[in-house]
């Protein structure tokens, strides 16, 4: 069966710089990355009528750009926010309330100038439940599952730790990169540890930037300046927000869902995937991804990056612009890894994988609480 | 120890729980259309939705699903310390420490049997935590 995508990416852009940025501000940020990626577009602030975003609310970004928007979507569910918002838009598009959608992204999470940031009363469930023991953030509690995974499926230090040298080497080819210096496991293993299992390097980089994308319907696509890049699917998924209610440590249900949701809706299989961007916050949480999304089986993807598949040359590249770990993260990361899709497929990525027709992007967030993946391609029609 | 470390205010849904952990009782619900035992605290069932519940007192007893160790100074711990879940007895699961045993990973091994204890911190909270259940397997 040939199907046809409905909507299409006909403008992407990160901030004009990224990285450590104390001199702007968080709505800044959004801002700078919205009017790149309108530009992108060949298309001027009056022309975009919806827009979704979090952290910042939606309808905050749209004011201090000057945008009158007839459709918003402020679903705040953490870092993989922007693929649910792309999912949502591509709805919206289709159903015609709106023409021209706009998604932003912007986090000062490194100097926290203008910052939201969502925190935790003593009196929510995470506040009674979790953090009287000691959790403190993402570092502390995402680590949780690592060992249960380890002692279930045989993943070795080692083959965590090659995570970070593969995706070191994508960074290496990536001017941007926050992180660019070679590393090797024997380093990874000798650093500063944070959380046992995970040392530092396992940990992503934090920083301050933004992104943006601006989606109009497929049929409007090649009116633009930029070849488009189609959406073929996505989905979302949810878990529970406690990281000790995750029903199994060893398989994200938000994963599941979101991968299955995304596959399903665009008719491919992981063997059509070309390129790939999981969302690593943290060292074991591609390894998650690919079992859960397909790619391997479930607890083989520790030896499936150590064997070096979804390194430079290898036939599944990954993380190719070295990723959380290494070249940024500013919180929600999300954006960043769809930003990545976008210039594989459109061939202007700093480290270009030869012919990316289909790319997939795939988030966390919270404490595996949301996830979102999407899926794009260069062609509008498949089969 | 326990200077600045952050502690629960309970709700009214919640209260019976940590009035429970003051007298040193683990307390859980229990749907009495599915049977299933739930936490944390809700007056109704997050398995069948029935509102028809029951407060039970569990044994206490559980095992170590997994753990990850802190390095990083957090406001009223001692680094290292691991933030663990355990497997209650009763099937639900709880974040919680584990005391009276070395924070390293040769002491902390998945699956060892753990028993409850009670950790008084003010005039009003108690918090449950764990300790390696002596010879029991």
């Amino acid at each position: 069966m040939t199907r046809r995508a409905q909507v299409a990416v006909v403008g992407a852009a990160e901030s004009s710089r990224i990285g450590i940025l104390p001199e702007i501000s968080q709505i800044q940020l959004h801002a700078d990355a919205a009017l790149n990626a309108i530009a992108d577009a060949g298309l001027r602030i009056s022309d975009i009528d919806g827009i979704a975003s979090t952290g910042d609310s939606p309808e905050v970004v749209a004011d201090y750009l000057g945008i009158k928007p007839v459709w918003a979507d402020g679903t705040s569910v953490g870092g993989c926010s922007f693929m649910v918002h792309l999912r949502h838009a591509v709805a919206a598009l289709e159903s015609g309330l709106c023409s021209t959608v706009l998604l932003t992204h912007g986090q000062s999470g490194r100097s926290m100038i203008g910052r939201t940031r969502p925190s935790h009363r003593s009196d929510s469930l995470n506040g009674q439940f979790e953090e009287p023991y000691g959790a403190a953030g993402p570092p502390s509690l995402l680590s949780i599952p690592v060992l249960r995974y380890m002692k279930t499926y045989g993943l070795t230090e080692e083959q965590l730790a090659m995570v970070v040298v593969v995706q070191r080497e994508w960074a290496a080819l990536n001017p941007r990169a926050l992180l660019k210096d070679p590393i090797t496991v024997e380093q990874v293993l000798g650093a500063k540890m944070i959380s046992y299992p995970l040392r530092l390097p396992q940990c992503c980089v934090v920083t301050d930037g933004g992104g943006a994308l601006v989606l109009v319907k497929a049929d409007r696509a090649e009116d633009h300046r930029q070849r488009p890049v189609y959406v073929l699917g996505a989905g979302e998924g949810y878990g529970s927000p406690m990281l000790s209610q995750m029903e199994d440590f060893t398989t994200s249900r938000a994963f599941r869902t979101a991968g299955a949701a995304a596959f399903s809706q665009s008719g491919i299989t992981t063997e059509a995937v070309d390129h790939l961007m999981l969302y690593d916050a943290f060292a074991h949480l591609p390894v998650f991804a690919l079992g859960d999304l397909g790619f391997v089986k479930r607890g083989e993807a520790g030896a499936f990056i150590s064997d070096r598949n979804t390194a430079i040359g290898g036939r599944l590249p990954m993380n190719t612009t070295g990723g959380g770990l290494s070249y940024t993260h500013t919180g929600m990361y999300g954006m960043f890894a769809m930003l990545e899709c976008v210039r594989q497929l459109r061939g202007t990525a700093s480290a270009q994988v030869p012919d990316v027709k289909i790319s997939l992007a795939h988030g966390i967030g919270g404490m595996f609480s949301a996830s979102g993946t999407a899926i794009f391609s260069s062609v509008r029609s498949w089969s | 120890m326990t200077e600045g470390r952050a502690l629960p205010t309970p709700t009214p849904e919640t209260d019976h729980y940590w009035k429970g952990a003051r007298e040193g009782k683990l307390l859980l619900q229990r749907c009495k259309s599915c049977a299933k035992a739930y936490f944390p605290p809700r007056p109704f069932c997050p398995t069948c939705g029935s509102r028809d519940v029951t407060v039970v007192q569990a044994s206490g007893r559980a095992s170590l699903y997994s753990y990850a160790i802190q390095h990083r100074a957090i406001p009223g711990f001692n680094p290292p310390y691991a933030i663990a879940v355990v497997t209650l007895e009763e099937g639900p699961r709880m974040m919680t420490n584990i005391v009276e045993c070395a924070q390293t990973p040769e002491a902390l091994q998945l699956d060892m049997p753990l028993e409850a204890v009670f950790e008084r911190m003010s005039e009003t909270v108690s918090l449950p935590v764990f300790r390696p259940a002596g010879g029991r397997t």
